[in-house]
């Protein structure tokens, strides 16, 4: 059994950020991380990211890995890679497997729950073929080990992810045919739309996929128009050849060990699906237990580092280690996700988070 | 097929090494795992379905979803999109449950 | 339409365009930033002081024409690849467009290209001038090219010639 003051569960940006704050804060932390390498989805990050200079903006997320990466070394953080986190029981103990061969038994004052958000799946006639996949897939095949993923793409999701991996396919020499969303207007930012449309990609809003179609493998996609309703309008449909059809159709909280562990969660659509309550200082119902980052709603990575700081901070603080500017700290990273989230485009974060705010003494 | 001249990123590949794929060579690099070597010399069945033996090939690529399970050095249900390519290992499609030995 | 199809009506984008008066003294930022989104690195990064976004990062940012000297160095640092550099001093017949270009091959000076509007299409053939990818652009490459002058307005982006057809 391995003691330790902060348990940090996830390795990507708000995992990171949050080890970051609760080391300089004193505390001394264990992350635990199930792929071999740190960084999440930013290891495959190869855009520019939004938000201003606090938050690495300008900077490509691939890059933001590796400044994290080297603050990581300055400070009292044991990094346990190719562990995956397996169940958080009811005395507080945390269960783990290191690479399918050890099991591991993990006794913390505190615990970060940072393990992000998976992809979400859609529904159509031969969805189960090779071929179709997720569009974060199609980027670990690119942008972590340089293999082509595709030639022709169909990419279902005009949200920043499927706008941002269709530009990247192209970076990587992939030919993407169209971008497909079920929604009347593009979800995504409209400078990452602009930038695939002035590449020639027609973007096509009310449209879905009707079927894919092949025997072994993909080799086309049949898509058809709908109408203000979501209805398919019959004769619309279209057949477009394409080897790969890439499902962006958002992201949903991987929060199942936060449930084990007894944490109210609530279904709360405009953050993706279940998430655990939270009070201000991301601690959840269960005492001791933390969250940040897309674990407790689906957000951008920008505001995912922020809330790994102030559950860092806040972390550090139940365990005794209280910086002399914490109140400082504490209303700058605020204020940080505030800036992030105030515009239109957070309009549905701050609608979603007003839901999912716990009040402990009630 | 690698893509060899990228605009943003460097690719720092691995010792060049061969593993078995259903009887056959297949070349790869150390670092990469069985699925993308695989993916990279364009095999995109991976195993067949245990009841309708419909064709299965990845999804997820982080060790999500579990459609690219393989047989690997006889072990049945390696999920092969996060398990490292080695020198000389020998992967099988994934047809049914698997057999342990 | 542009919440439809990620492409900007041609009278959005004469309002982010600095007067001609302006483009004929020489080069000059253009930002096609048209949606409020949390995002401000076009301010920090322009040593003159002419973009302006203010306390809210939100807002879209304001050009003050009169303080850019059109160095580029926000077209590299913006993630929406949303700048260009336009000038029209150098000839009577040709306007010159700095374009951000992330992709491979680069196209070299001297070259002849494919000078496309915001939808992709074809607009007319381009002379690069220049190809700039030094590492303080952080692999945005700058791609300076010359088209006629009634297509100021039109071009947004190249494409290389397949000499293959």
């Amino acid at each position: 059994m391995i003691t330790c003051e902060l348990l940090v569960i996830g390795a990507g940006p708000a995992g990171l950020c949050s080890a970051i704050t609760a080391a300089k804060s004193g505390a001394s932390v264990v992350v635990l991380e199930r792929s071999p390498d740190i960084g999440g989805q930013l290891i495959k990050q190869t855009h520019m990211f939004f938000g201003s200079k606090e938050q690495h903006a300008s900077t490509r997320g691939v890059d933001i890995a590796e400044i994290l990466r080297e603050e990581i070394a300055r400070y009292d953080i044991k990094l346990m890679l190719d562990t995956t986190a397996l169940g958080i029981y009811e005395d507080g103990m945390v269960t783990a497997l290191y690479k399918e061969e050890e099991y591991m038994k993990f006794k913390p004052g505190a615990i970060i729950v940072a393990t992000g958000a998976c992809e979400r799946f859609l529904a159509f006639p031969n969805n189960d073929l090779p071929g179709v996949c997720g569009a974060g897939a199609v980027q670990t095949l690119m942008n972590v080990y340089g293999i082509m993923p595709a030639k022709d793409v169909v990419m279902l999701g005009a949200g920043n992810i499927g706008l941002i991996v269709s530009y990247q396919l192209m970076q990587a020499g992939v030919n993407v045919k169209c971008i497909l969303d079920a929604a009347p207007k593009i979800g995504g930012y409209l400078v990452h739309a602009s930038k695939v449309a002035r590449m020639g990609v027609p973007i096509k809003t009310s449209h879905t996929v009707k079927r894919a179609i092949g025997e072994d493998h993909l080799t086309a996609v049949e898509i058809v128009a709908l109408d203000d309703k979501f209805n398919q309008i019959p004769g619309t449909e279209e057949i477009i050849p394409a080897d790969t059809l890439c499902v962006s159709v958002g992201l949903t909280p991987l929060c199942e060990l936060l449930a084990m562990a007894g944490c109210k969660l609530s279904y709360i659509p405009q953050l993706g699906g279940m998430v655990p309550l939270k009070t201000g200082e991301y601690e959840t119902s269960v005492p001791n237990i933390f969250v940040a980052g897309d674990t407790s709603g689906v957000e951008e990575a920008s505001a995912a580092m922020v809330e790994g700081h102030i559950a860092g901070l806040c972390a550090a603080k139940r365990l005794g280690h209280i910086p002399e500017d914490f109140d400082a700290q504490y209303s700058s990273l605020n204020r940080q996700l505030m800036a992030l989230r105030s515009g239109p485009a957070g309009e549905h974060i701050r609608q979603g988070l007003a839901s999912a705010c716990l009040n402990k003494e009630a | 097929m690698r893509i060899e001249n990228h605009p943003v990123l460097d690719f720092k590949r691995g010792k060049q090494i061969s593993f078995i794929f259903n009887g056959k060579a297949i070349d790869a690099f150390e670092g990469e795992t069985i699925q993308a070597a695989l993916h990279a010399a364009g095999v995109r069945v991976l195993g067949h379905s245990l009841t309708l033996h419909r064709p299965r090939g990845f999804y997820c690529a982080i060790g999500n979803c579990s459609s690219c399970m393989m047989v690997v050095d006889g072990v049945p249900n390696v999920r092969t999109c996060v398990t490292p390519v080695r020198e000389g290992m020998v992967v099988e499609l994934q047809e049914g449950k698997g057999i342990i030995e | 339409m542009f919440e439809k199809t990620g492409i900007a009506s041609p009278e959005m984008v004469l309002e982010k365009f600095p007067p001609l008066s302006r483009i004929n003294k020489g080069k000059v930022a253009v930002l096609e930033c048209y949606r409020r989104i949390p995002c401000n690195p076009c301010e920090t990064a322009c040593p003159f002081g002419a973009i302006e976004i203010g306390e809210d990062i939100n807002n879209m940012p304001i050009l003050h024409a009169d303080k850019c000297s059109g160095c580029g160095i926000c077209l590299t640092r913006c993630p929406g690849l949303a700048i260009m550099i336009v000038d029209t001093s150098a000839s009577e017949e040709y306007a010159e467009l700095t374009l951000p270009y992330e992709f491979r091959p680069l196209p070299k000076k001297g070259d002849t290209v494919f000078a496309l509007s915001r939808s992709g299409e074809f607009v007319c053939e381009a002379l690069v001038l220049s190809a700039l990818n030094p590492k303080s652009f952080d692999r945005t490459p700058a791609v300076r090219i010359r088209v006629p002058k009634k297509h100021l307005y039109d071009v947004r982006n190249i494409a290389l010639i397949d000499k293959e057809g």
